[in-house]
């Protein structure tokens, strides 16, 4: 019962945080996973994905799932 | 359509010509491409090396999806795109990204597209080393404005 957190990024380097294993609870949200990361509340251009898609910290969380936090892309 | 990740330097043109000749001859009457590469400068400041971080999984997936919503939304033939991660030097070729169609109009705008897409969704992270240290850059620059 666990999920898998990445963080990527100057959010990586700043929570010191590559990679994690949280334990899942049920009703769990993507906000929630970032409460149990940081007590910073989430920067106002903070963004997350789930299972490889963007998402919201609003989201649930199942089971066995990745989520990830990062900042703003600088692709291209 | 092919979409790659590499992690190390490629030639942007020898790539296009070689996806091309794939193609059957005679199909497309339009080849549009773009290529960004590394500035040896940013923000009033030299930069002498950069590192391009990903989110390996996610990135490949972004840009899948993106190429192939633009190449249905235009009627490609075709599309390509190669986009660099790791350890770049100044004038190193970033990005490529090609598309083919029938007509001009398709292949410019779709090449254009995916271009503005891949900025604002792809996961990738520049960080900058300059003579003051490294600096992750915090955002991109306004690009083409896409209808």
């Amino acid at each position: 019962m666990s999920v898998r957190i990445k963080c990527f990024a100057s959010l990586r380097q700043r929570l010191g945080i590559g990679q994690t294993e949280l334990a899942h609870r049920r009703g769990m949200t993507i906000g929630d996973a970032w409460r149990a990361l940081s007590e910073e509340p989430p920067p106002e251009n903070l963004l997350c994905a789930r299972n490889l898609e963007y998402a919201d910290l609003q989201q649930a969380v199942e089971d066995g799932d990745e989520i990830a936090f990062f900042p703003p892309v600088t692709g291209g | 359509m092919k979409v790659e990740i590499r992690a190390r330097a490629f030639a942007p043109w020898e790539e296009l010509a070689e996806h091309q000749a794939h193609l059957p001859p005679g199909s497309y009457g339009a080849c549009a491409a773009f290529v960004g590469s590394m500035r040896d400068f940013n923000e009033g400041e030299r930069v002498t090396a950069m590192t391009l971080e990903h989110y390996a999984g996610m990135t490949e997936r972004q840009l899948r999806q993106l190429t192939g919503d633009a190449a249905r939304r235009h009627g490609l033939l075709d599309a390509l795109v190669v986009h660099r991660v790791g350890a770049l030097q100044p004038n190193e070729p970033i990005v490529l990204v090609a598309a083919w169609s029938a007509h001009r109009a398709a292949a410019f705008a779709a090449c254009a597209e995916i271009m503005e897409s891949l900025k604002s969704r792809a996961t990738f992270w520049k960080k900058e080393s300059t003579p003051g240290g490294e600096r992750w850059v915090e955002k991109n620059t306004p690009g083409a404005n896409i209808e």
